[in-house]
């Protein structure tokens, strides 16, 4: 398996002290390559899954093993190496940083990753996007769906074996969600990468052949 | 791409609110090279007036009052010692351990300019600043056998407008020199015009001491005085204190202080006779192939009752540190802590942006970036602020005494350039690393501590 989370367990403390579960997942995987879509309604605890996944948050219980890794006995510190070289993540507001152009922003990823930056391949990735003639341009430069572009170029750099993408069209014109989708689709498909959607769009959802829905696996949702 | 680049970019990002942050940490520094070099510039205009020659033989009484007339030509005129004191230190009882000795006479000026009565040696055996010679610009030294004879400093020259072959009149300070013209005082000629030295002696003029005995204050009718002085001429390359030997008008009584000297005006005086001549002080070059001898002479006269032997660099580094060293550093405490209030502008500044920035850590975070990254990033914004505005303010500092340089070399003699850096400057740099450390440590905690997936969430 890729990506496997057994009896993962996520709360939230309460303003009055009390604890509000958001999530409790008995299994839940992913294959090696493999992509899929997640959905469920707002406030079921998708993006949290994913910062779980990710390690940006640690799970109250249960392991999650991404690979041969289970990242829940990590550090802090080798959680962040570890998302920095093995997981990419695309963000549903781009996330690029205003004062780094296209190309700086992809090569930012490869910084934290602890190995060179490498340009040639940040240049390639942006060629792949199609922004190669974008490169220098800062984000309030680009066009919506070009920020876009350019977040799936970052999230690539490092060849990461997991791309987690949370509602990468949600911010988009409709006119470009399937130029988003294809090309995540795509570039996962060609550097081998596990692909795990987050979205509420029906469009892009029943385009995968497998589509998950929280609320079904999730049993801190409140049905 | 390194942590530096970010840190730039992230200034960059900020760039009004950072060029004012660092604009204020250059004002500081600007204020510390200011102070700095001011003070180097005092220090300099007070040590190197003394160099060239170790000690000052006086009459008794302040040794600093001695030291600020003998070498800076101010202060009021002090007590006068024989001129005998001057022969024996000159091929007397203490000759033994001295190498060139050169009798000054202090009292006059001219338009302002103090006027030195001396002889030709002081240009001719001693030195200037570590050794130098003094050389002249325009003209020559005077002779000795010439009594009206006078030397101009560079800067009196240049602000009286004197040239070779003008004739002044000395007199005493807060007479008119011109009203003296008519008088039967034998005017001086300009024969020689000195190069910048960068002392006090740059804003003097140094007349021959026998025309100074001639002068009507001091002395009888000219004509006597260059009578006298011919007389000398026939012992060609006599020195003055062999002129005692010579005839000379006697008859006199020698006026007990320099003080009194000038006061005392009267028409129908002579030269005065060698052995009732007085003299403000003698600059004394001892003989340092003979260290033990000169090591002892200053307790030698300081034993004898007549006067005094001060050793002038001592009393300019007593002077400094007991005044001026307290004026510079309590000038230094205000200058750094105008640097530590800009130091704290750069905390303010990047502690508020924190809140804006807590999205931007977020992403790198989730990028992968560590804790430690995202405080080193902004431990190095603090840094590049504080150093940038470092370098400014050295640029800015120097830049002022660039500008400043030529009135200060006026007012001082000191030469100042935007180049000439102060040794103390290098402790600036490392004091500033430490600075932004300690001011950038509470935004780098705070960006430390950042809750990623807060942050993250709260964006969308």
């Amino acid at each position: 398996m890729m990506l496997e989370l057994t009896d993962v367990k996520k709360s939230f403390a309460e303003p009055d002290g009390g604890e509000l579960p958001i999530l409790d997942i008995d299994r839940f995987s992913l294959g090696p390559g493999e992509q899929m879509v997640l959905v469920g309604r707002s406030g079921c605890g998708k993006s949290t899954l994913l910062h779980v996944i990710s390690g940006i948050s640690r799970p109250d219980s249960g392991h999650v093993r991404v690979g041969e890794w289970d990242i829940t006995l990590f550090t802090e510190p080798e959680c962040d190496r570890f998302r920095a070289e093995q997981i990419g993540y695309v963000f549903q507001n781009f996330n690029l940083l205003p004062g780094f152009s296209a190309l700086e922003n992809v090569l930012l990823g490869m910084r934290f990753a602890g190995g060179r930056t490498d340009r040639s391949r940040a240049k390639h990735l942006l060629d792949r996007v199609g922004l190669g003639h974008r490169m220098s341009h800062k984000p309030t430069q680009l066009s919506v769906g070009e920020q876009q572009r350019v977040s799936v170029a970052r999230a690539l750099a490092n060849r990461p074996r997991l791309l987690l993408a949370d509602e990468p069209t949600a911010n988009v014109d409709s006119g470009h969600q399937q130029q988003v989708i294809d090309l995540l689709r795509d570039t996962c498909r060609e550097e081998n990468v596990a692909l795990l959607i987050v979205t509420h769009t029906p469009e892009v959802a029943e385009q995968f052949e497998r589509i998950d829905n929280l609320e079904d696996f999730n049993r801190a949702v409140v049905k | 791409m390194s942590l530096w680049k970010i840190a730039w970019r992230s200034i960059q990002q900020r760039s009004l609110a950072s060029a004012l942050t660092a604009f204020g940490m250059g004002l500081g520094v600007a204020l510390v090279v200011a102070v700095l070099v001011i003070y180097g510039v005092i220090d300099q205009s007070f040590k190197r007036g003394a160099q060239g020659y170790d000690m000052i033989v006086g009459a008794k009484g302040s040794p600093l009052q001695l030291v600020l007339n003998a070498v800076f030509h101010m202060g009021d005129s002090v007590e006068t010692i024989p001129y005998s004191y001057y022969e024996e230190l000159n091929e007397g009882r203490f000759s033994s351990a001295v190498e060139t000795a050169v009798p000054i006479c202090m009292g006059h000026d001219y338009r302002g300019f103090p006027v030195v009565a001396t002889i030709p040696d002081m240009f001719d055996k001693l030195t200037y600043l570590d050794g130098r010679e003094y050389a002249f610009g325009d003209g020559r030294n005077f002779h000795m056998e010439d009594p009206f004879e006078a030397v101009v400093g560079d800067t009196a020259a240049r602000k009286l407008n004197l040239k070779l072959g003008d004739e002044i009149q000395p007199a005493h300070p807060g007479e008119n020199p011109e009203a003296k013209q008519d008088s039967d005082h034998h005017p001086f000629t300009i024969v020689g015009i000195l190069d910048h030295t960068g002392t006090p002696n740059d804003r003097a003029i140094f007349i021959n001491l026998e025309g100074f005995y001639s002068m009507g204050c001091h002395a009888f009718a000219p004509s006597v005085a260059q009578t006298f002085m011919q007389g000398k001429k026939s012992g060609a390359g006599e020195d003055p204190k062999h002129a005692k030997e010579k005839p000379a008008e006697k008859g006199k009584e020698p006026p007990a202080t320099a003080k009194e000297a000038q006061d005392h005006e009267a028409h129908d005086h002579g030269p005065v006779p060698l052995d009732e001549r007085q003299i403000t002080a003698v600059l004394v070059c001892t003989d340092q192939s003979r260290q033990r001898l000169a090591m002892a002479l200053p307790g030698v006269i300081n034993n004898e009752p007549i006067a005094q032997a001060v050793m002038p660099s001592q009393v300019i580094s007593q002077l400094f540190e007991g005044i001026i060293g307290n004026i510079q550093l309590l000038l230094l405490i205000l200058a750094i802590l105008v640097v530590v209030v800009a130091g704290v502008g750069i905390l303010v500044s990047i502690y508020n942006s924190m809140s804006d920035r807590r999205h931007e850590i977020a992403i790198m975070r989730a990028l992968g970036a560590r804790r430690v990254h995202v405080g080193a990033i902004i431990l190095l914004e603090s840094i590049l602020l504080s150093l940038g505005g470092g370098v400014f303010g050295l640029l800015l500092g120097h830049g002022l005494v660039g500008v400043l340089g030529p009135t200060i070399a006026e007012q001082t003699g000191v030469a100042v350039s935007a180049l000439q850096f102060q040794l103390d400057e290098l402790v600036l740099i490392p004091g500033l690393l430490v600075l932004a450390s300690l001011v950038g440590y509470l935004p780098a905690a705070a960006a430390y501590r950042t809750d990623v997936a807060k942050s993250l969430t709260a964006a969308q």
